[in-house]
């Protein structure tokens, strides 16, 4: 009996040692919430997500000199605070506005984080950086393009990514570029699904177009997760179009490659913005029936030895799928962040947001093919760009446009299969 | 007329082919049973999964893909018949509609769980290539799909109307108490209906993963279809489902092709309200 209460207290006062030491190194935790889709129809963006920032927690707080000057990765932890090791605390959106919120608001409140990033979903960056902004939380988002998202006056709110105008002006100089190398681009059709990110798209690049002088002679829309879309490609194998100017999801874009393959319909120059033709699946499934294929892309893994593709290996170790745009560009909003919050030297929200707004990064310092970092006053990185990249044996895109960061030169006219 | 016009019509003929080809199942299911299977377009996706799974395990085509997917789905077909359907057949109709609903629910995130939400796909051109006659393109899975719907339904039609199974089946249908009476098990009799329109739906699911991508939620895409060709065809009634499958297809292709393709299903489902407007029972339903 008192053996037994003698180990019973010994084993309590070890415990209560343990725990001690347990707070004593929390002081040296720099917490950062996410807000990430891990279940639901885009659970397989957030279990990307998961690992992409496992990734960057290990650059950050383990010692990397193989990064070379890469911010962050020389020494273990975060210099500015004394080597303060970070760790990210994640929320499960659900895709859901309302759960992306709500999970926003304990991560502020009872995880105690410095600082969130997220959500994925224009929708949902929307609500879950309301709140933010009412506690007064910094908040990046590396990924969402809505571009309402920097017009509402928010004073902790900051967006790395380019957005869909940007996209727009990339495509108009590219497609301008390719007809002075003898493509023809005199007739351009896009075609696009009815959800707010194929409308406001496909309406950003017409108005911007418009300007530039480019021609849109077709506007192909249909209801998104169509059962079939050979009257949409038999239309475009009527007016043949130059140029055809894709912006859908997964599931049509694929169903778009096999039609065109079924109907023997090739158009000169075949464009898309993102979306379903940078899904992996994608490339999967129809990748070989889709050889030529433009896309847009802020990431390209750059020369072997190079930050880019030291971490985009560090990445598919991890993840088993190769990096692709969105991770990329998801990391980058992190890597900010964190850099903010090391230049702060001090976990205090005004000090990073202090911080975030003197943020002055240069191409060289980061992992994405962005002109740099420098924010607005509404917290849009004015230096945010993209390139072309092309799908030219059907397994890999290859950056094609700008040519200095071409890896190889562009291919005409779209193969196909 | 224009060359391309021929070719929308072409195409929505194989597609409408298609549409009742996976029609026929529900429609066996609906009419005889008065059950309303919501989880109808989830068999499809694990018809598509079996040819899946038989492809990248085994390396064969449809030609072994989709028996063997007829034959999983009829076991289901029996299995959730026994386990859930004679169950909720007592209960109220609100019962049975969340009670399929529930198992659409069911088979929909067990797929999900087990083989992710990434799309797959058959690899292109597994049957055959694409047939070029005078400048008409037709795929030949398409056509395949398109022979096997119009066999499927000609097969379940004379079962019904020409066989002594067939006419145990309608006994049943018409008056359970009766047909028991008259020495017919209803259980035998439904579960047998049960198994014969699952591996109908099987059946259709491989063939049509022939030439579409293959993803968890892709019964919902397709379910929806079904239930519009089978209350346009008529409940119950299998030639029914064909001749309302081949018109939808018709119709949301060439007003896809002359209107525009987001408005293709606003002119489909008016002209099915207007259909069941004067004709209720469906195009070959009895009244």
């Amino acid at each position: 009996m008192k053996l037994k209460n003698i180990l019973g207290l010994a084993g309590a006062a070890a415990i209560s040692l343990g725990l001690a030491t347990g707070a004593f190194a929390e002081d040296k935790v720099v917490k950062i919430g996410t807000v990430m889709p891990m279940s639901g129809g885009a659970a397989s963006i957030g279990t990307h997500v998961k690992a992409a920032f496992d990734v960057v927690t290990d650059i950050v707080n383990n010692a990397h000199p193989e990064l070379g000057n890469f911010p962050l990765a020389k020494h273990a932890g975060l210099a500015g605070l004394g080597g303060a090791k970070v760790e990210i605390v994640f929320a499960d959106n659900q895709g859901s506005p309302a759960t992306g919120q709500n999970q926003t608001l304990r991560l502020i409140t009872e995880d105690k984080v410095v600082a969130i990033t997220g959500a994925y979903q224009s929708g949902i960056t929307l609500t879950s950086s309301a709140i933010a902004e009412k506690y007064g939380i910094p908040y990046v988002n590396g990924e969402s393009v809505a571009a309402n998202l920097t017009e509402r006056g928010f004073k902790w709110f900051f967006r790395t990514t380019p957005i869909a105008s940007d996209f727009a002006k990339v495509f108009s100089e590219f497609l301008t570029d390719m007809k002075a190398q003898g493509g023809k681009i005199d007739s351009i059709a896009l075609v696009h699904d009815n959800t707010e990110y194929g409308t406001s798209v496909a309406n950003t690049i017409t108005s911007t177009f418009k300007e530039k002088g480019l021609n849109i002679a077709l506007d192909v829309a249909y209801a998104s997760n169509a059962t079939d879309v050979q009257s949409q490609v038999l239309q475009l194998k009527e007016k043949k179009p130059d140029v055809v100017l894709m912006i859908s999801y997964t599931s049509d874009a694929i169903l778009f490659a096999k039609t065109m393959q079924a109907q023997d319909y090739k158009p000169g120059i075949l464009l898309a913005d993102d979306a379903g033709y940078s899904d992996p699946d994608f490339i999967k499934a129809v990748g070989k029936i889709s050889q030529g294929a433009f896309n847009r892309s802020s990431w390209s893994s750059g020369p072997a030895g190079s930050p880019s593709a030291l971490i985009a290996d560090m990445y598919k170790k991890k993840s088993g799928v190769e990096m692709d745009d969105t991770v990329a560009r998801q990391m980058t909003g992190l890597f900010v962040l964190l850099d903010a919050i090391d230049r702060a030297g001090s976990t205090e929200p005004a000090k990073i947001q202090a911080a975030l707004k003197a943020t002055d990064l240069k191409p060289d310092q980061l992992m994405i093919g962005y002109k740099g970092v420098k924010f607005d006053d509404k917290g849009q990185n004015i230096l945010a760009s993209g390139g072309i990249i092309q799908l030219q044996d059907g397994e890999n895109y290859v950056a094609v446009w700008p040519k200095a960061n071409a890896e190889k030169a562009p291919l005409l006219p779209y193969k196909g299969w | 007329m224009s060359f391309f016009l021929v070719q929308v019509i072409v195409g929505g003929l194989l597609l409408g082919a298609v549409y009742a080809l996976f029609s026929s199942g529900l429609t066996l299911v609906w009419g005889m049973m008065n059950i309303v299977n919501f989880a109808h377009g989830d068999f499809v996706m694990l018809g598509m999964y079996v040819a899946f799974v038989v492809f990248s395990v085994f390396g064969v085509g449809p030609a072994a893909g989709a028996p063997l997917a007829a034959l999983v789905l009829a076991t289901l077909g029996v299995i959730v018949y026994f386990a859930l359907i004679r169950h909720i057949m007592k209960g109220p109709m609100l019962a049975q509609i969340l009670g399929t609903f529930g198992l659409a629910l069911l088979l929909r995130y067990s797929v999900f769980w087990w083989f992710g939400a990434n799309f797959l796909s058959l690899p292109n051109n597994l049957v055959g290539g694409t047939y070029d006659i005078f400048g008409l393109r037709i795929e030949a899975s398409r056509l395949l799909a398109g022979i096997v719907a119009l066999l499927v339904t000609l097969g379940l039609h004379l079962l019904l109307t020409r066989t002594s199974l067939g006419s145990k089946m309608l006994a049943v249908a018409e008056d359970s108490t009766a047909a028991q009476l008259m020495g017919i098990r209803p259980d035998t009799m439904q579960a047998i209906a049960w198994a014969i329109a699952a591996g109908a739906t099987g059946l259709a699911g491989a063939l049509i993963a022939t030439f579409f991508y293959i993803v968890p939620t892709v019964g919902e895409t397709l379910g929806i279809v079904a239930f519009v060709t089978v209350s346009l065809g008529g409940f119950g009634s299998v030639p029914g489902a064909l001749v309302a499958g081949l018109m939808i297809g018709v119709i949301e292709s060439v007003s896809g092709y002359l209107i525009g393709a987001v408005y293709k299903d606003i002119v489909v489902y008016v002209v099915f309200l207007l259909f069941l407007w004067f004709r209720p029972q469906g195009l070959m339903g009895k009244a």
